[in-house]
């Protein structure tokens, strides 16, 4: 069995495998990282990808984990941004009062959807989230006395901590990113591996089975998507102070397209995939800026000859490591056998 | 005294009577078997039993309490929980969290606790992890916890989803078909295995094809046709059941 398996597996079972290594040296290496790289370009990219890490795990709890293929989420990842910008121009509040501020607003947003939304399955919801992303846009073109409209909002003011304003160049940018995909990751992984993560896994694979079991799944599904919503919009709020200016067309569909491809490319379903599918698909237009805009069409052919030949995702689909009991549960004799 | 008490329940689907009039009875710690020529109306019997259709007239008590027309979540916390005919299993998870999730109901501790991962949650985690795997050795399949449901095979599966309507906790365990598509040797385990529960307390309701596992195990045995019940009593005088053998294989011509 095992010399069938894909690289895909292999490379996932090494990662699973040595977990209690990799983790600490994952983290090791991303915070040396930075010190030793000094190009302000490379970091702006990898804060970049921990921007859309963040909007990929929240999208992966909703799509990969409850099987609620959302088109919208860049409408929450919006709410977060101007909600957040909005807050400290007109009030002059520090970020780290109007980030927490954007991300329980975007998440209210994600429970007034999510409520009618989803009674309603597959293709339906998807074009309802999409529709929902443009309202959302088409507001914080058209409220002018508000957002500005198509001009924006400008001179953002970048998050202070105790007095000192975090920018790439003093590494602070970087490493509040790392701590917001750090809270995120966190916060997804307790989910999943609770009996909310279980109901919501059900939920994917049979939802009627589910309700039979006592499942509410309505619920769940209501909850999976606030959760999403709330990290999806604290990502759009450390956006919106990095980036200092932003406008109603940073978040259009295409947006939601790029967060639902690396949710699907990395693997749906799995704790790793976001971060893998981040990576790529936001390194990759950079890798191949010279081809200009073909790298579009490069960056299709890719997600083509995913699907045909690897429709889990790198990472994605049955794993090869034994399922992880708590502590302290002892594990009856063998195994496993397939 | 008796367990689920089911008093003249209808199911119309518009002009389309499903079942008619049916009244059934099953006491504590008894195996009751539904049978019925394809289309008798069995499983919509057991939909209405379990929440999924809402009775059209009738009403079903469950431990001296009305059960009809509540949501199937709130039946399974009352105690009734069901397989089905074709497998329902959660294929993409492991074996073992097809147990946990039968749990479901029963876990006390809430959403802060799992974001904090208090000791409330540890504890309660280990609890239902060891319970999981208590309930999977006493079906055979302990040593496949890791296994993924959708690659066990068959009899397996079938196992694993009486295993999960057990982890519910529930009393009475409600089987649409459990040795649907066995071969004999696995349907015999599996009556092994359906009287071993009767032993361990749980009082069993099952719809069933297979004539020879219903003759063999049920205490008492209910019939029905077009919806209707023709017969009820133990199995032998089921067998010599005029009606019961007209029902299945056809009247003789005059």
């Amino acid at each position: 069995m095992r010399n069938t398996l894909g690289v895909f597996s292999r490379v996932r079972l090494f990662i699973d495998s040595r977990r209690a290594i990799m983790l600490p040296v994952a983290i090791a290496v991303l915070l040396v990282l930075p010190l030793i790289i000094q190009s302000q370009y490379i970091l702006r990219i990898m804060v970049m990808i921990g921007v859309y890490s963040v909007l990929a795990l929240s999208l992966n709890l909703v799509t990969g984990y409850t099987g609620q293929v959302s088109l919208g989420h860049a409408a929450f990842y919006a709410i977060g941004a101007y909600t957040s910008a909005l807050l400290s121009t007109k009030l002059g509040l520090n970020f780290f009062v109007t980030a927490p501020l954007a991300a329980v607003f975007a998440g209210i947003c994600g429970l007034m959807l999510g409520l009618p939304t989803l009674r309603l399955t597959g293709s339906y919801l998807s074009i309802t989230t999409m529709g929902f992303c443009e309202v959302v846009r088409m507001v914080l073109l058209n409220w002018e006395s508000l957002t500005n409209g198509p001009l924006g909002i400008q001179k953002i003011p970048k998050p202070m901590f105790f007095g000192t304003p975090l920018n790439l160049a003093n590494r602070g940018l970087y490493y509040l990113m790392l701590a917001m995909v750090g809270i995120t990751a966190y916060c997804i992984h307790a989910i999943v591996r609770s009996n909310t993560g279980r109901a919501l896994t059900a939920i994917r694979d049979d939802e009627l089975a589910a309700t039979m079991m006592g499942v509410r799944a309505m619920r769940h599904k209501v909850l999976a998507f606030v959760v999403s919503a709330f990290f999806s919009g604290l990502a759009g709020a450390f956006y919106a102070h990095m980036i200092n200016y932003i406008d109603p067309n940073t978040f259009t569909f295409d947006t939601s397209i790029v967060i639902l491809s690396i949710v699907i490319m990395g693997g749906m379903g799995t704790m790793t995939g976001p971060f893998l599918g981040s990576v790529l698909l936001i390194s990759f237009p950079e890798i191949l800026r010279f081809m200009a805009e073909y790298r579009f069409v490069v960056y299709g052919a890719i997600l083509v000859i995913m699907m045909r030949f690897r429709p889990q995702g790198f990472l994605g689909g049955q794993q090869l490591t034994s399922y992880r009991l708590p502590k302290h549960v002892v594990r009856p004799v063998s195994g496993r056998e397939n | 005294m008796s367990l689920l008490t089911v008093n003249n329940i209808t199911k119309r689907f518009d002009g389309l009577v499903a079942v008619d009039d049916v009244s059934i009875r099953v006491d504590e710690g008894e195996i009751v078997s539904v049978i019925g020529p394809n289309g008798a109306g069995k499983t919509t019997f057991f939909n209405m039993l379990t929440g999924i259709y809402p009775v059209t007239t009738g009403e079903i008590i469950f431990d001296g309490k009305a059960l009809h027309n509540l949501t199937p979540q709130e039946i399974v916390e009352r105690g009734m929980a069901r397989t089905f005919q074709n497998l329902r299993l959660f294929a993409d998870m492991r074996v073992i969290e097809n147990v946990l999730l039968g749990f479901h109901t029963k876990v006390k501790y809430g959403f802060l606790d799992t974001l904090l991962r208090t000791p409330r949650y540890r504890k309660e985690e280990r609890e239902l992890h060891t319970e999981a795997i208590e309930i999977l050795r006493s079906i055979g399949l302990e040593s496949k916890i890791d296994s993924y449901a959708t690659n066990l095979p068959y009899g397996d599966q079938k196992r694993l989803e009486i295993a999960r309507a057990i982890a519910t906790k529930a009393r009475l365990l409600l089987l649409d078909e459990p040795a649907a598509g066995m071969n004999p040797q696995e349907s015999e385990e599996l009556l092994q295995f359906i009287q071993s529960l009767k032993k361990r307390g749980y009082t069993i309701v099952l719809i069933e094809h297979d004539m020879s596992v219903v003759m063999k195990i049920s205490d008492r045995i209910y019939v029905l046709d077009h919806g209707r019940l023709i017969a009820e009593g133990t199995p032998e005088q089921i067998g010599k059941n005029k009606a019961v053998i007209d029902a299945y294989l056809g009247k003789e011509e005059e």
